[in-house]
């Protein structure tokens, strides 16, 4: 993954051992090992993309004629309360657990790399909600969330929680937070564990003999040293929370009323509501947002990551 | 990866262990661990215990009858037997496209072919699926892929991406003088691939197999929206089967779940050494 940041070094150490072995031209079978992938994705990834952004600037229900619209179905986009409310859920939600996944991952990660017993053990337990289905683990959490939970607060006599959260407008969005964080700190805490282990433990000892508190130790050395690895997981895992749709299926199925309708979930309505040019333009704008979300946060952190 | 494994052995037996931590991390695993008991105890309750909504409580009595149950409703041999083709179908053809585009694309970066290819094919690093969902229901109605098969093509279409930037990576690793010193004798390029390349390419393979794996397994999204036919679903879509259906015992849907989760959870504590160095390596290799 560290990959994505380290890969314009690529041409430097490329260059020289092929034009020697090839004297600058390229055997054509390389071409045959090339050409077939790039045909695929372009036949089922970059030609339906281009469909729906073509089919945004029109009045197509999916099927039969159309017209065009020019930006008409972009311009309705942004006066559209349920469009912008999928928009304000969908940035939030991903905001919010992002920064929920990576502390806990994190300080996961800081202590299973320390002097404890079991460690192996509790990180194989740790990892187990990686390999389980996003909509199974949101149905065993339904079940809790509508039985369980109320009937404990009802024990401790903590009223808020008296009633089920997922029927409740304000609070539906933290079952899909805690949810998608269950899911998604597994992988992230891997490349934590990773990245904490590849740091000399030298570091730690000279720092100590200077009398640095634990704490200062983290600020000073371990967060600097893990700064790479907290972008790359902060990227892929803002990516995937855009993308959320699963977990909230199995949750809320976007409700109550429209509360927790993400922007995935909004498109799709798209196929069975007759708006089908109209959702198109919505995710042509989304396939922006998340680009540049994307963008934004490899330039803004570029250079500030140390790497080892 | 057993890199993983040393430091913390190493560290451990230098000073003495941190038992207020490994308290604080075992309360911790509840967190994995009580959702799991709920399943499984569940599951093994009868309908009239599972209706009174106490999740923590034990089975009693036992009650495995709801396992043939969930079998039936949810049709399990099939459901299972389309999740394991589509993901077999998503896992080959990442391999084996990534494998060959990465080897292309790392031998040639100084043709501005291959470099602009593996822009091209970064895009969709950045590209989510609801972006193209539309057009792709579309397209695979018309095409007659609207079921498993195009399931496995559209997943391997969406790990495309991140298993190229993977591979490229490692290649760079890779010393090129072995490839040379085989063509010298003799070996043409298909050749030095099929027997010098992707046996060195081993643990890569193995990292891009597992993310194209469990990316496919666990997917709801895709073949929900993709399969046209219902009785060609995989095993996690058929599981909403006890959301729409009025009156289904819980004892029934979590014996449904259990069955869901099982294999991958199984699968996984046996070779869990090997699955997460295969997770790390994609994170640390470079």
């Amino acid at each position: 993954m560290t990959a994505l940041p380290t890969l314009p070094a690529a041409p430097a150490t490329q260059d020289a051992p092929v034009r020697r072995a090839h004297g600058g031209r390229v055997e054509p079978v390389f071409y045959l090992f090339l050409v077939p992938t790039l045909v695929v994705f372009t036949a089922f990834v970059v030609v339906p993309a281009l469909i729906g952004i073509f089919y945004s600037l029109t009045d197509y229900v999916g099927f039969g004629e159309w017209s065009f619209l020019g930006l008409r179905n972009y311009t309705a986009l942004f006066s559209d309360p349920r469009i912008l409310e999928s928009y304000g859920f969908t940035l939030g939600f991903a905001l919010v657990t992002v920064v929920v996944a990576q502390v806990i991952a994190l300080a996961l990660a800081v202590a299973l790399t320390r002097r404890i017993r079991f460690a192996t053990t509790l990180r194989t337990v740790f990892v187990i909600p990686m390999v389980v289905a996003g909509i199974v683990v949101a149905y065993v959490f339904n079940f809790l969330f509508s039985n369980s939970l109320p009937a404990l607060a009802t024990a401790v006599g903590f009223g808020p929680l008296e009633e089920s959260i997922l029927g409740n407008p304000d609070l539906a969005w933290l079952s899909i937070v805690v949810v998608s964080a269950w899911q998604t700190i597994p992988g992230a805490l891997l490349v934590y564990t990773a990245g904490l282990t590849s740091i000399p433990n030298e570091l730690y000892e000279a720092s100590a003999l200077d009398g640095a508190s634990p704490w200062r130790q983290f600020r000073s050395i371990t967060l600097p040293l893990v700064a790479g690895f907290v972008l790359i997981n902060t990227i892929l895992g803002v990516k995937g929370y855009l993308g959320v749709y699963d977990v909230i299926v199995g949750l809320t199925g976007g409700g109550p009323g429209t509360a927790t309708s993400s922007v995935a979930m909004t498109i799709f309505g798209g196929f069975t509501g007759g708006d089908y040019a109209y959702q198109m333009a919505n995710a042509t704008v989304f396939l922006v947002v998340t680009a540049f979300i994307s963008v934004a946060q490899i330039v803004a952190t570029r250079g500030r990551a140390v790497r080892l | 990866m057993t890199t993983v494994e040393t430091p913390l052995r190493r560290r451990k037996g230098l000073h003495r262990t941190n038992r207020l931590l490994t308290v604080l991390l075992a309360l911790a695993t509840l967190t994995v661990l009580v959702p799991l008991y709920v399943t499984v105890s569940m599951a093994f309750k009868t309908s009239e215990q599972s209706a009174d909504g106490n999740a923590f409580s034990l089975p009693a009595p036992l009650n495995p009858a709801s396992f043939a149950e969930a079998w039936q409703l949810t049709r399990f041999p099939v459901a299972f037997g389309v999740s394991v083709g589509a993901a077999a179908l998503a896992v080959l053809l990442t391999l084996l496209l990534s494998s060959l585009a990465a080897y292309a694309i790392a031998r040639n970066w100084s043709h501005r072919f291959f470099r602009w290819s593996m822009i091209y094919l970064l895009v969709a690093l950045f590209l989510p699926f609801p972006v193209v969902a539309l057009p792709q229901i579309q397209l695979t109605a018309l095409t007659g892929l609207d079921n498993p098969v195009g399931v496995g093509i559209l997943h391997a279409m969406f790990q495309l991406s991140f298993s190229v930037l993977l591979y490229t990576a490692y290649l760079r690793s890779i010393p090129i003088e072995l490839e040379e010193s085989a063509r010298i004798d003799g070996a043409s390029t298909p050749q030095i691939f099929w027997r010098i390349v992707l046996p060195l390419l081993g643990p890569m393979n193995a990292t891009v197999g597992i993310f194209a794996f469990l990316a496919s397994w666990n997917d709801f999204m895709m073949p929900s929206l993709i399969t046209s036919d219902p009785a060609l679903q995989t095993l996690p879509v058929v599981q909403n089967i006890f959301q729409s259906q009025f009156g289904t015992d819980y004892n029934v849907a979590f014996a449904s779940y259990l069955m869901a989760m099982a294999p991958t959870i199984v699968v996984y504590l046996l070779a869990q050494r090997w699955v997460i160095s295969g997770v790390t390596q994609g994170a640390v290799k470079h």
